[in-house]
């Protein structure tokens, strides 16, 4: 097994995606199939934008076996009122600067259900979110 | 078992004096030095050039078919690319090129892009029908390459259609079939702008074999030609019959030449840095809704080629030129001999097999095998400088620690290293590592990332 961590600063869109181009990175020398690499760099992608845009930091934290890709993010910020709402498509709290930037159409969430195996959500306002996305290799 | 790829670049072990400039600008780090000369990964080259370009002393030839070979065919038709002509000063014209191109041997002139004809709705109609968004081109075999060994995932993405080329080579092959010659009678010669033409034709990805039936580097018709046009002296010339090109056609090996026909989100990308660089992201970001891509591995495309001669800027110029000047023709009438004749048989043919990822990156292909030498090379980068000087003869010390580990190289090629376990007269690893720590300081690698394997 191998355990990574990355740290991450909220509003530092400048450096938004470089944990997932490294895991990308270590992913394709693992020789992972691309197209289950695809879908664990699009949603890690998406919850390290998702710290980004609302939090004010956050810690990614991978651990990779031969089975399976869990990720887990944990950030400190104003977490998210009402999970079942944010995880419906074009819901969105970003503002306008945000969203000038081509972050935060809404579809964050549901996007990173939709390329995960096991994705959970918890949440707690005014501390913030942790996301747990799983993906499974042998497929 | 892997498989070796053909490549049109070669280096010269008489020539090459281990310099490492090649390897260093190789964007799939294909190049290694060993014993003061440059080798090359057969399997990672993807035939861009740009080891060619950086190269001081032209050890890196681009292998060509012999100029007499052509003498072997009655039929011998010179596939000219319209940057070709874009390498000539402004006041040599069309004609003068087109004629001493049959000076010098051919029986015909052909330039490959009317095969734009057919092809533009062609692509056109893939790209409305394709869910694998955003559709790539494959113009730019580098590029071809470049996805399939460094973004396996992308290759779905590919639009399945044959080249320019490749339609001026079906279109002539057929053509002079039915006058009446045979297969081994028909020369079909292409004068390719760059390495990266010529692997596709000798070794094409996604058919089985490329009706072209040689090609020859464009700096070489190029001398032959100019110093045929320079040095005229005689009272007649040939005036090959040529059709006009549509202004599309000029321009589309130029940047945005395939893209400004797209309707819809398409981009255009130049330089195979740069297509690197939006590759990288567009494989983190699925919200990049773009319908086609554009991409070419040389800086201005094709202009910008590295068997070119002249300066691409001025290339493109003298296109953009032609392409206005082609289109205040009067276009619509229809010229006889054209490649639009054939338009049902070409199109049948155009079609391309789906193409295959060849991953360059894995460390083994077992996975758990590869996590074992993903740690040992992380141990080792906790040794290396950092530097990525390249005196070891891997491009940085990441390869360098990738090289070990696969067995291709001793911790001792890195200069530092060595210096500082003979300074020290440490030999022991642990005490190495020591020595290492206190001049490196320790968190050198483990900055930014902190890894337990």
């Amino acid at each position: 097994m191998m355990n990574f961590k990355y740290h991450i600063e909220g509003g530092d869109f400048t450096h938004a995606g470089s944990a997932s181009s490294q895991v990308k990175k270590m992913l394709k020398q693992l020789n992972v199939d691309p197209g289950i690499i695809k879908r664990i760099v699009v949603a890690l992608y998406e919850a390290e934008v998702n710290i980004v845009a609302h939090a004010y930091r956050g810690d990614i934290e991978i651990d990779i076996e031969t089975d399976k890709v869990f990720i887990k993010l944990v950030d400190q910020g104003p977490g998210i009122k009402d999970i079942n709402l944010a995880m419906q498509e074009g819901y969105s709290t970003a503002s306008q600067m945000v969203r000038d930037m081509g972050f935060g159409a809404g579809l964050g969430l549901p996007n990173m259900k939709k390329n995960s195996d096991v994705l959970n959500v918890q949440s707690e306002v005014g501390k913030g979110t942790c996301v747990e996305i799983t993906t499974f290799l042998n497929k | 078992m892997e498989q070796t790829f053909y490549h049109a670049l070669e280096i010269k072990p008489d020539q090459c004096i281990g310099c490492t400039h090649c390897m260093k600008v190789c964007p799939t780090e294909a190049i290694r030095v060993e014993k003061g000369k440059a080798v090359l990964f057969e399997n990672r080259c993807v035939d861009c050039g740009e080891c060619f370009r950086a190269c001081p002393v032209c050890a890196i030839i681009i292998e060509q078919d012999d100029f007499d070979k052509i003498f072997d065919y009655p039929v011998r038709v010179a596939l000219v690319p319209s940057v070709f002509i874009g390498q000539f000063p402004e006041e040599i014209s069309t004609e003068e090129i087109y004629s001493e191109l049959m000076e010098i041997g051919f029986t015909h002139v052909f330039e490959v892009e009317h095969g734009v004809e057919i092809l533009e709705n062609e692509l056109k109609n893939y790209i409305a029908k394709t869910e694998n968004k955003p559709a790539i081109s494959p113009y730019c075999p580098a590029i071809v390459r470049l996805i399939q060994v460094k973004f396996p995932a992308l290759v779905e993405n590919f639009v399945l259609l044959k080249q320019p080329v490749d339609a001026a080579a079906i279109y002539n092959k057929k053509k002079f079939l039915d006058a009446g010659y045979q297969h081994h009678e028909i020369g079909l010669f292409y004068i390719s702008p760059c390495a990266a033409k010529i692997a596709a034709v000798k070794s094409p990805v996604g058919e089985k074999f490329s009706e072209v039936t040689g090609v020859i580097n464009m700096n070489v018709v190029f001398n032959m030609v100019y110093t045929g046009i320079k040095q005229a002296k005689k009272e007649t010339c040939i005036i090959p019959y040529r059709r006009s090109l549509k202004p599309k056609g000029v321009v589309w090996s130029l940047t945005r030449g395939e893209s400004v026909n797209i309707s819809g989100r398409s981009l255009a990308i130049d330089g195979i840095h740069n297509v690197i660089e939006f590759l990288e992201k567009l494989e983190n970001d699925e919200r990049m809704d773009f319908d086609f891509l554009e991409l070419r591995a040389c800086d201005e495309s094709c202009a910008g080629g590295v068997l070119t001669t002249g300066n691409r800027f001025l290339t493109v110029e003298r296109l953009h030129k032609r392409a206005e000047k082609a289109g205040k023709k009067h276009m619509n009438t229809y010229d006889h001999d054209s490649i639009m004749d054939y338009h049902e048989y070409v199109t049948s043919q155009l079609g391309l097999e789906k193409v295959k990822p060849r991953s360059m990156m894995k460390l083994d292909d077992d996975m758990l095998e590869a996590m074992k030498k993903m740690k040992k090379v992380h141990e080792l980068m906790l040794f290396l400088p950092l530097v990525d000087c390249g005196t070891c003869g891997s491009p940085n010390c990441a390869s360098l620690a990738e090289d070990i580990v696969q067995g291709r190289a001793n911790i001792t090629k890195c200069i530092f290293v060595k210096q500082t376990l003979e300074d020290r007269k440490v030999f022991s690893f642990e005490e190495a590592f020591k020595s290492l720590k206190d001049i490196w300081g320790e968190d050198k690698f483990n900055k930014k990332w902190q890894v337990n394997l």
